[in-house]
């Protein structure tokens, strides 16, 4: 019955009369796209260091800003390892010198309004989002918590459970290990950026710790304040040079040299029994933004494993069946190298199927390398969703925060696109034959042994990575 | 304290004279059309940038799944990316014979395959190779993913779709001057889908149900705890399918859950952004008009009937604790709909939220607590859940006595009038804060009127949740949360299959 209703409806797919005089989406026509020059945020730096922007934006009666702070978790000391997430939290949590984070809670939610901290690798957060009418109460409480946070010891210990929490929990889901442990190979366990709080760790932090952090980083010449919303920026300068003109100047801070140490290539396991599904992970150290390859590097990973269109989707999913997710690319950060990875989960009974398919996608690159027509496919994916990076007043704002945090130019974004243009098919084999060698990549793999196509071993040496948690302090090993 | 008191008054008034404001605005800048073949047309002009977003409704999730044939919504769904007869093909003609070939060996393979009696094992590997032959022949004629490519080279953003029990979406954005190209393949692709690579999209679908469900300790949970909720509506049937199923479906049964759903009057198109509907509603008739009106299929679906006890689902699981309980409550249209999305916000909603101050503040039992509706779907009959995740050393036992003793205050006690007023001016601003954004504006306009028939209900819903009260609030929490409605779902720890991730060192 299933078969004849298919015919049926093939039939009647083959009976519509063709109304439309557009035979195919080629003979479509595509304008000229209008001119847009996005608006561009004010820049001010104040006579103490401190860089703002402000960006108006009239469509909603909303204010909204971020205080990006240099420093962040990256260099915080080894042995307390999730500082600057408990400062991140605390900073909030724990209040002012003249009111509670309790109260706060209290003044803001009624206003539907939002103050909060959080922590990054490379910088911790003040934010703020407001009701326009609400803006003079709001960021009286942001820029009280910025100068006279008070840390309270409750909720130090409130945020100190729920890291315990989290760490206790890391083991649970597959994708959390995976890349955890991605990072610690690609970066080295003892990186800065790979390394995880523990018990130990999390509970060697004091409320002087977290107060000594704020002393030291909250300095006027370590914040970039950018502001957007409903506002005059006239207005808001004045009243951000009354607020923070007086603020004197701190030390500059320092960023610490950070060592990458890849781990070895090969192979790499942790055992999962309770799934049906493996995560694969082949990484090496991958590069910086500010390197001249970057544009190349960028329509490589869009035609390798970017979208549907790029090889890994295209072989390992749509062809293979192997995977749901399946990409990878050269990774690439603003100050630091980025991780190379490629991804995907499949499986356990592919495991090692999957392993070698994708191996052979990047030897086919050798044998086959990316042709024109897909690094056009990739530079008109890249340029023709540009508009995309500026589309609104609020991304604006943010990458130039971004720029100006990493010292990068303001028009990078121009320089981005002009870049992408130049891209040529033999700047894209280079990349390739650079970056990118299978001899060189760790591989990862969280999944059911016993359920494995063959054993990982049969592709080579394996290093078994014991993930347990160390139990906090005092306590034995259980459950 | 008194600045608790005064503004808040001030914010009433100001609440309500903007929702007004926003709502006449935006009637300005929205256009309806519905369609002579039955399918809606909503367009909002929001010129800031030269982009736009799109989103479309076809009121057909899992819930339509034939018997049998759980994940057939989401199928459709991936098919949807794998072109037409005029893109994704090289001969559509002879791939047309060669697809047909499949499904008859398909149906071959599988009616040897299901028999409980006098299974001929040699048979079957011969079916089975007959129907993978099948499919290499047909690929021959497939240009891969070129829908998707397409696409992607005229820069769309975010390319995307999602099932649900209660519908499936499909969404991107791309720059304004690709408005024309966008209608043509969003078009093309309900009018003309190929059902090509079937059976290879499977087995994708397949790995995301690994991912999704069976590698995830909250997958797992959700899925057995819905199962159990739920025991007469589809709702009980997980939207990404029962793997027996799965390895079942053909093509053939895509095709026709297509035909059978995907009909214009089923269907509504949001567009948001640089669009003007003088331009772009005739270009919307043009092409989504020439989707042909089909028969509006027989929709009804059981009714679940009172729950009188409790249920338990406990789920022994190597990863840590996680506490779960739900209750049945009436579909979105319900006039007590905003009653409940009150109460979520009043026990979820940020640090002043109850459930956060009693079981994370004060009791110091667990890391997260929340209550949500919406629980698996709003548009039938569906569950509000209460859920915490208890802190190490604690147990969901006392989970549930502390969210129990949050709910039987919400029955006895009135709220507070800082409460209520919190409640309030957080609908208005979420309202306003989902405004500046195509994407989600899209999604919202296009929810809105696929729902209510009329989109302007995203602003009243916020208007009707000004008018709850705090007697409804009890009346609501009264009606709901007795435990005969009552189910609940655990993950009681089990220690870890031995070897598992204990030692270093080298294999």
């Amino acid at each position: 019955m299933n078969r004849r209703f298919f015919l049926l409806a093939g039939l009647m797919l083959a009976c519509l009369p063709q109304l439309s005089a557009q035979a195919s989406w080629q003979q479509i026509p595509i304008p000229t796209l209008r001119e847009f020059h996005p608006q561009q945020p004010k820049r001010i730096q104040l006579s103490n260091g401190m860089v703002i922007f402000l960006q108006e934006d009239h469509e909603l009666p909303l204010i909204d800003g971020l205080a990006r702070i240099r420093g962040g978790s990256r260099s915080e000391p080894a042995a307390k390892t999730g500082l600057t997430d408990l400062y991140g939290e605390v900073w909030r949590t724990g209040g002012t010198r003249a009111q509670t984070g309790d109260q706060l809670d209290d003044f803001l939610e009624i206003r539907a309004a939002r103050v909060e901290s959080a922590s990054a690798p490379d910088s911790t957060m003040l934010s703020w989002s407001c009701l326009k009418n609400d803006f003079e109460d709001v960021f009286k409480v942001f820029n009280d918590l910025l100068r006279n946070p008070e840390f309270r010891q409750d909720k130090i210990d409130l945020a100190k459970g729920e890291a315990f929490d989290a760490i206790s929990r890391r083991n649970d889901d597959v994708s959390g290990i995976a890349a955890r442990e991605m990072t610690r190979l690609a970066y080295g366990a003892d990186n800065p950026y790979a390394r995880v709080p523990e018990f130990a760790t999390v509970a060697a932090v004091t409320r002087e710790d977290l107060i000594a952090w704020h002393k030291a980083q909250v300095q006027p010449n370590n914040i970039i304040l950018g502001i957007v919303g409903d506002f005059d920026s006239a207005q808001m300068e004045a009243k951000l040079r009354q607020t923070f003109g007086d603020w004197p100047k701190g030390p500059a801070w320092q960023e610490k040299k950070i060592d990458f140490q890849p781990a070895k290539p090969g192979y790499y396991l942790v055992p999962k029994e309770d799934v049906n599904q493996s995560s694969i992970r082949m990484v090496k150290l991958g590069t910086l933004r500010s390197n001249p390859d970057y544009f190349a590097i960028q329509v490589f990973n869009d035609a390798f494993g970017g979208g549907f269109q790029s090889r890994l989707f295209r072989n390992i999913r749509t062809a293979r069946g192997l995977a749901y997710g399946v990409g990878g690319g050269i990774g690439t950060a603003f100050d630091h190298p980025g991780i190379l990875q490629i991804a995907m989960g499949t499986k356990s009974g592919s495991t090692v199927e999957a392993i070698q398919a994708l191996y052979e996608e990047v030897d086919n690159l050798k044998t086959h390398p990316l042709t024109e027509s897909e690094i056009k496919d990739a530079k008109d994916s890249i340029l023709n969703s540009f508009v995309f990076n500026f589309d609104s007043p609020d991304k604006v704002l943010r990458e130039r925060m971004a720029y100006e945090f990493y010292g990068y130019p303001a028009d990078f974004l121009e320089k981005y696109r002009a870049g992408i243009e130049k891209v040529q098919t033999a700047d894209v084999a280079r990349v390739e034959e650079e970056y990118l060698h299978k001899d060189q990549l760790a591989v990862l793999v969280v999944g059911n042994t016993k359920e494995f196509d063959k054993p990982l071993s049969s592709l080579g040496p394996v290093t078994t990575l014991d993930i347990s948690i160390p139990p906090p302090p005092g306590e034995k090993q259980g459950n | 304290m008194k600045y608790r008191v005064l503004p808040a008054l001030a914010l009433v008034l100001a609440a309500a004279l903007a929702a007004a404001q926003d709502l006449a605005s935006f009637e300005k800048r929205t256009t309806v059309k519905k369609l002579p073949n039955g399918l809606t047309v909503v367009i909002g002009e929001r010129p800031a940038a030269p982009v736009f977003s799109f989103f479309t409704h076809v009121d057909a999730g899992s819930v339509q799944d034939p018997e049998g044939k759980t994940g057939l919504a989401h199928m459709f769904e991936h098919m949807a990316f794998k072109g037409t007869d005029t893109i994704g093909t090289t001969d559509f003609a002879a791939e047309k014979t060669a697809l047909a070939r499949v499904e008859t060996a398909f149906a071959a393979y599988l009616a040897e395959r299901d028999k409980s009696v006098g299974r001929d094992e040699e048979k079957l590997k011969t079916l089975q190779k007959g129907w993978q032959d099948a499919i290499a022949e047909a690929q021959k004629y497939v240009k891969p993913n070129e829908f998707s490519q397409i696409l992607e080279s005229n820069g769309a953003e975010g390319l995307n779709a999602f099932t649900t029990v209660d519908e499936t979406a499909y969404h991107y954005s791309l720059p304004q001057n690709r408005l024309e190209l966008w209608a043509y393949l969003e078009s093309e692709r309900f009018r003309h889908p190929v059902m090509r690579e079937f059976y290879k999209e499977r087995n994708v679908v397949i790995e995301e149900r690994r991912m999704r469900t069976d590698s995830s300790p909250v997958g797992r949970l959700l899925e057995q705890f819905t199962t159990a909720a739920f025991q007469a509506h589809p709702y009980h049937r997980p939207t990404i399918g029962w793997i027996s199923d799965l390895i079942s479906l053909s093509a053939t049964d895509a095709q026709e859950f297509f035909d059978r759903y995907y009909i214009p009057s089923n269907m509504v198109i949001a567009v948001v952004g640089d669009v003007k509907p003088a331009q772009a509603m005739p270009m919307m008739e043009k092409y989504f008009g020439r989707l042909p009106t089909r028969p509006v299929p027989d929709e009804r679906t059981t009714t679940e009937p009172p729950q009188n006890a409790e249920r338990r689902v406990v789920l022994e699981d190597p990863s840590q604790p996680i506490y779960l309980e739900g209750y049945h409550r009436p579909d979105f249209s319900s006039p007590d709909d905003q009653v409940y999305d009150a109460i979520a916000d009043l026990m979820s909603n940020g640090r002043t939220s109850r459930l956060y101050r009693a079981l994370v503040r004060d009791q110091k039992i667990a890391s997260d607590s929340a209550g949500f509706t919406g629980l698996p779907g709003t548009k039938y009959p569906h569950l509000f859940a209460f859920y915490a995740i208890p802190l190490p050393g604690h147990k969901p036992e006392e989970m549930a006595t502390a969210i129990h003793a949050e709910i039987e205050r919400l029955k006895k006690e009135d709220i507070s009038d800082e409460e209520l007023q919190m409640i309030k001016t957080r609908a208005k601003a979420n309202l306003i804060r989902g405004l500046g954004n195509n994407a989600g504006l899209a999604f919202q306009l296009g929810i809105y009127q696929a729902r209510f028939g009329d989109w302007r209900e995203l602003f009243h819903s916020v208007d009707r949740i000004n008018k709850v009260t705090k007697a409804d609030i009890r009346r609501v929490a009264s009606q709901t949360f007795v435990p005969t409605n009552r189910t609940v779902g655990i993950i009681q720890t089990v220690a870890p299959p031995a070897g598992q991730g204990q030692k270093g060192g080298v294999q």
